[in-house]
């Protein structure tokens, strides 16, 4: 905060606190309904029915991890025919080159470790991780948000945002404290 | 005709009034105070231990594999017995962490945290063994498909390959699970703690989480897909590890039954191996209220079930062998029996069907000595039940002219030993400076995290009753 504060200012968001999870999603709800894109609801841990007072879709996640447990499966079993059958044939025990069955295996293992590898950094993706400058880490107040503090954050440049009526939405939502997040740099 | 039903609610999986707070104190607090002595003097012991691996390994390198005790016929020792126990181990902590999650075992969140850092490093350990015992380890990249001036490729139809690419998936996926876990709960630290070093480096690997719940959308997808992926993994690492023997033609090993007998035995001894741990650690850090009687007790069933398919597997591999006709086979299940290997069998069915057994007394099942020390046992029991299954089939196969006798050298002691330093000054590590109970999990499954638990106004319900009618905030 102090450094916020000796800089020129600019505002990110309306940050409200809410006192558990049944205010959080009710508060949420509220706030999509009013209309506004730009939010978040802050959390300690998932709370069960937030997606849908958030209106938000599916997270589309599964199809990033299928498109990489395709390129596994077909990675695995190019990378054994080519080598085993094309690039240097050897006969072992009189097994055919192309021995499909004993491929499986292998095949398994590596659709397995790329669908993995989507699953995780796809996700890092979807969340825009690692991302360490966020602006709402210079409230202090937000760092309660991995503790048992539930939050709601309205940015600035969404399309409905309107000091007055925003904090009024907030407020009646049954906010028990309301700030300005504030970017560091004045851009 | 007029009995009566009662619902019995299910003990709640945190007790002792707390509050997300709390939690977070409770967990949170351990990385902040101060190092106790004990820890210095465990770390230092495994230290010590560690550096005897270090040692171990360096004079194998320099000597080859004749200082181990393999002979002619058995060329597999105490190498590929502690390979296949660390393993193992290992498939208790992705049983936690993937396989409860699936089914939705609320309890396992109190466990899964270090059952997953108990996997990481007892896969480390068990990884060590196969990488060494080829004996020229400057080439052990030959086992992957690295592109090479001989332009070789490994043989795609080796078990042993297999291996490789199970172990080495099993590995990345396991910590990869683990990380995932760990991001929201090191960002709680990197809120959380004082020193300025501390906030860099949490902050740095928590990677800028926020908790939006935009975040824990993809999130919550993500581990819902990790615990699919690693559900069907786990069960194909022990798999194609009891491939290792089960496609070969040796007399006791090549059976069907392997796959899923190794696939029990490898949960029944990790789950033991995980309540050793965890009897210590709830202990020495006061998480009696996270870790209760009630989680010691539902892993327990787990160790007797499994046990019980282990004894089931071993009686069923007798009636096959005796069944199937064969007399190489039929050979070997006797000679295990009454062989010179006796000794090491019947204290493996000791070990791993009878002390099992214990456990159908509610009274024992709840006791926390009796489950401490009956988890060391059954360790030892499954230890055994490796060397039974190694050295036996190879010290006396098809013609008795080629029989021999199997006994380890000191080095293959040592080396052994000197694995649980490297697994211990990992662990400890992690008990230091890692939050060693998933932090955000536990809130997940306490009462208040429900938003149905409040009242239509949204405060705390005057009823303490969970299961009480309430309400439906959401309506």
């Amino acid at each position: 905060m102090s450094k916020a504060e000796q800089k020129p200012k600019k505002v990110y968001g309306m940050l409200a606190e809410y006192g558990n999870p049944a205010k959080l999603i009710r508060a949420a709800k509220l706030v999509n309904r009013a209309g506004y894109q730009k939010y978040d609801a802050y959390s300690p841990f998932p709370i069960h029915g937030m997606d849908e007072a958030m209106g938000l879709k599916e997270s589309k996640l599964g199809y990033i991890v299928l498109v990489h447990a395709i390129m596994g499966f077909f990675g695995a079993l190019a990378l054994q025919i080519w080598t085993s059958s094309i690039a240097y044939p050897i006969n072992i025990s009189g097994k055919p080159f192309m021995n499909i069955p004993a491929f499986i295996p292998v095949t398994f293992e590596l659709t397995v470790l790329l669908s993995a590898f989507g699953a995780v950094f796809g996700m890092f993706f979807m969340n825009n991780m690692p991302r360490h400058n966020n602006p709402l880490f210079n409230s202090r107040r937000f760092e309660k948000v991995t503790d048992d503090g539930f939050f709601i954050c309205i940015e600035a440049n969404d399309d409905f945002f309107d000091e007055d009526k925003t904090r009024k939405l907030l407020q009646d939502a049954g906010a028990t404290h309301i700030e300005h997040i504030y970017t560091l740099e004045d851009r | 005709m007029s009995k009566k039903y009662e619902y019995v609610p299910e003990q709640p999986l945190v007790q002792g009034n707390h509050t997300f707070s709390s939690i977070t104190s409770l967990i949170g607090d351990i990385v902040e105070r101060p190092t106790p002595m004990w820890w210095y003097i465990a770390f230092g012991v495994s230290n010590l231990l560690l550096a005897m691996l270090l040692g171990m390994i360096a004079y194998l390198v320099w000597e080859g594999t004749g200082i181990w005790g393999l002979n002619n016929p058995v060329g597999w020792g105490w190498a590929i017995i502690n390979f296949v126990w660390w393993v193992g181990i290992g498939h208790a902590g992705t049983l936690i962490s993937a396989i409860l999650f699936l089914f939705r075992q609320g309890w396992r969140t109190a466990i899964n945290r270090f059952a997953e850092a108990m996997t990481i490093f007892a896969v480390m350990c068990a990884g060590i063994f196969p990488a060494i015992h080829v004996g020229r380890i400057w080439v052990v990249y030959w086992m992957f498909p690295i592109p090479n001036q001989m332009q070789m490729w490994p043989n795609f139809n080796s078990p042993l390959l297999w291996d490789v690419f199970a172990v080495s998936t099993y590995f990345t996926v396991s910590l990869l699970f683990w990380y995932v876990g760990l991001v929201p709960d090191f960002a709680t630290l990197r809120d959380r703690v004082k020193s300025k070093f501390g906030r860099i480096i949490y902050g740095f690997f928590a990677l800028g989480w926020t908790g939006g719940n935009r975040q824990w959308q993809h999130y919550e997808k993500s581990y819902l897909i990790l615990a699919g992926l690693a559900t069907p993994l786990v069960l194909s690492v022990h798999t194609i590890v009891s491939f290792d023997f089960a496609v070969s033609i040796i007399p006791g090993w090549h059976t069907t039954i392997f796959p899923p007998y190794f696939v029990a035995g490898a949960i029944f001894s990790g789950f033991a191996m995980v309540m050793t741990l965890m009897i210590i650690a709830r202990k020495i850090y006061g998480l009696e209220d996270i870790m209760t009687i009630n989680h010691i007790e539902k892993m327990n069933m787990i160790i007797l079930v499994t046990g019980t398919m282990v004894g089931f597997a071993y009686v069923m591999e007798f009636f096959i062998a005796w069944y199937g006709g064969v007399e190489y086979e039929k050979f070997a299940f006797i000679n295990r029996a009454i062989g010179p290997y006796a000794w090491a069998y019947w204290l493996m069915f000791l070990c791993n069907v009878f002390s099992p057994q214990f456990f159908w007394s509610k009274r024992i099942r709840r006791s926390v000595t009796a489950s401490f020390i009956l988890s060391i046992v059954v360790n030892i029991g499954m230890w055994f039940e490796r060397f039974v299954i190694t050295v036996t089939s190879l010290a006396q196969d098809f013609l008795p002219g080629s029989w021999g006798y199997y006994s380890p050298t000191w080095v293959d002691v040592l080396t052994y030993v000197g694995t649980f330093g490297l697994f211990f000054t990992n662990f400890l590590l992690f008990l230091r400076f890692m939050p060693m109970v998933a932090i955000a999990e536990i809130k997940m499954v306490m009462p208040q995290a429900d938003p149905h638990y409040y009242d239509e106004n949204g405060d705390e319900p005057v009823l303490t009753d969970k299961f009480a009618k309430k309400p439906d905030v959401n309506a």
